[in-house]
């Protein structure tokens, strides 16, 4: 059971009004708020020990460095990894994503080689594919999605072929909700040898992540989605693929010797991991998973379950509320469009009254393209989110509806 | 009526709604409704206004050595916002137009009602509907 009262208590920047009016702060699927504990631990680190890591010979180097490292064992747990030099730090999602394009991809897509993603990507896990195909000639192929916003896995299984090196998919749709079947991508992949990566921006907050079970090669995510810091991310790749790899950046960290004949480079993961890493952002990560950890992430994902549901139920009854997204399997984010009400218009009629929520393609316009719109109104939800809120947000969007939606059916 | 009067007028509706931000975007909405559609072939690119992050369509006449504005815009806010605009500057001499200082956005506290973005496009339209009158100027007199 979730403390609702203990949890809310957590995040300081949700108590605030904007416009006049309670926050109601859902806009989660962008980025989540933060724990006070996460913004404590920032400070603690800029206070107390900030210094650069793996290698001082000080007190405080060493300090900053076993936190460093203590964070990338939270991740590798979070996840599920076997190894830890299997986590790598970075930026977030689209540099993760983006490292195994360049490295992975400029090493093993070849010409003539097919990669695949799906038609609800976001542009960061479709971009460095095309550019990689274009530099490779080789074939990027799309998995179509259906009206209710799943995935077409008929036709994802007819394009796997022996000339498929790659598929990479998002396990969660951050327009839609939707929760992909990766078991049923992962094995269909595995049955021609091709390496997948999973986006896992989105599912990392909500879904139970067992990267070693799923058996999927890469899975990237991002920790400001997760209550934790912006600016920090992971990439789990398998040891062997990591190691079989190229490195990405060149710089110090990287290294293991460097003479002007030749660089001999460093140990996983830290091959990965050139310059100096965002260090207080990399600490603080650890007190958002040991946040999502004691309240269970079990327990986060029912609670989540019960408000979409809640809010689905009521948004549906709404005249002119038409839902973009109705997968059978689906986390909290509520996609939609109202007729003859702009989803830019909504937006801001909802954040008159307080309500964040996102409008826009989301960075997902070819998915918009394959439903004829350019964008949708986006509700999605995150622990400390409450019944009393979707209340809120119903009314409001009735009384817009009342307002808008009886009108222009009339002028029609 | 002076452009002068018209914005003073303007100023006078929206003081009734005191500044209360929701009742504001409601009422800019309604006046977008009443704005008259443009009829779907003057929906082109060389109409759209750029800046805008909504679609925003404006048309021109000139009549009896007046400017004539015609807009529409896939967005009601937009869409309420230029047909304020045009209340203002519809059918008035190039140099009026080109003169008029609109002071009417400020006083009804537009720019923060709408946010950065949609205040750059506000400017974005203000301009185009300028350089329309100047145009028109520069085409007529000689
Ligand atoms: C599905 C998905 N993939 C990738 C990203 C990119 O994440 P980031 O901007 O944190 O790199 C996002 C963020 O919105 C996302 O939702």
């Amino acid at each position: 059971m979730i403390d609702i009262k203990y949890i809310r208590e957590q995040f300081p920047a949700i108590h605030q009004e904007v416009n006049g009016f309670p926050l109601i702060y859902f806009d989660n699927a962008a980025t989540s708020q933060k724990p006070k504990e996460v913004i404590d631990a920032l400070n603690a680190y800029y206070e107390g020990y900030n210094s650069n890591v793996h290698r001082g010979a000080h007190t405080l180097a060493a300090k900053a460095t076993d936190a460093f490292e203590d964070t990338r064992e939270s991740v590798r747990a979070f996840l599920g990894a076997k190894h830890i030099e299997e986590i790598i730090f970075t930026k977030g999602t689209t540099e993760s994503i983006n490292l195994v394009a360049y490295s992975f991809g400029r090493k093993f897509i070849n010409e003539g080689d097919e990669i695949i993603i799906s038609g609800m990507e976001h542009h960061s896990n479709i971009v460095p594919w095309q550019i990689l195909c274009e530099e490779k000639g080789a074939k990027l192929n799309v998995i179509p999605v259906k009206g209710n916003g799943e995935l077409d896995y008929e036709v994802y299984e007819s394009l796997v072929s022996e000339k498929t090196k790659l598929v990479a998919v998002a396990y969660v749709s951050n327009s839609l909700g939707t929760i992909n079947d990766v078991k049923r991508i992962i094995a269909k992949a595995k049955s021609v040898n091709a390496k997948v990566l999973l986006d896992g921006a989105q599912s990392s907050p909500h879904c139970q992540i067992n990267v070693a079970e799923m058996d999927c090669d890469f899975y990237a995510f991002s920790g400001h989605k997760v209550y934790g810091p912006t600016g920090i991310g992971a990439l789990y790749g398998k040891k062997e693929i990591l190691e079989a790899m190229p490195p990405f950046l060149g710089g110090g960290e990287m290294i293991k010797e460097v003479t002007f004949a030749k660089t001999t480079f460093n140990d996983l993961p830290y091959k990965f991991e050139a310059g100096t890493p965002n260090i207080g952002d990399t600490v603080a990560l650890k007190n958002a998973i040991d946040f999502v950890n004691r309240v269970g992430k079990e327990e986060i994902a029912a609670y989540e379950l019960e408000l979409l549901e809640y809010a689905t139920d009521q948004m549906k009854q709404i005249a002119g509320i038409k839902l973009v997204g109705t997968a059978a399997e689906k986390v909290g984010v509520i996609s939609f469009l109202m007729d003859g009400v702009h989803h830019f218009d909504l937006g801001m009629m909802l954040d008159a009254r307080g309500i964040a929520i996102r409008t826009g393609h989301h960075c997902t316009q070819p998915l918009m393209s394959s439903f004829g719109i350019d964008g949708t109104a986006r509700v999605s939800f995150a622990v400390y989110n409450t019944k009393e809120e979707v209340d809120v947000l119903v009314e409001v969007l009735q009384k817009i509806s009342d307002r808008f939606v009886a009108k222009t059916s009339k002028v029609v | 009526m002076s452009t002068r009067q018209i914005q003073e007028e303007i100023i006078d509706e929206f003081s009734i709604l005191g500044g209360d931000r929701e009742s504001t975007i409601f009422y800019i909405m309604e006046l977008g409704e009443k704005l008259p559609e443009l009829e779907e072939s003057a929906k082109v690119e060389e109409n759209i206004i750029k800046g805008c992050q909504s679609k925003v369509w404006l048309v021109t006449e000139y009549q009896d050595g007046k400017v004539v504005f015609n807009a529409d815009s896939n967005t009601a806010i937009t869409k309420g916002l230029i047909s304020l605009l045009i209340r203002v500057l519809n059918e008035k001499t190039p140099d009026e137009i080109i003169n008029t200082e609109l002071f009417f956005i400020d006083k009804i506290g537009m720019r923060q009602l709408v946010g950065s973005q949609r205040s750059n496009g506000l400017t974005a339209m203000i301009k185009q509907m300028k350089m329309y009158a100047l145009a028109y100027k520069a085409k007529f007199s000689n």
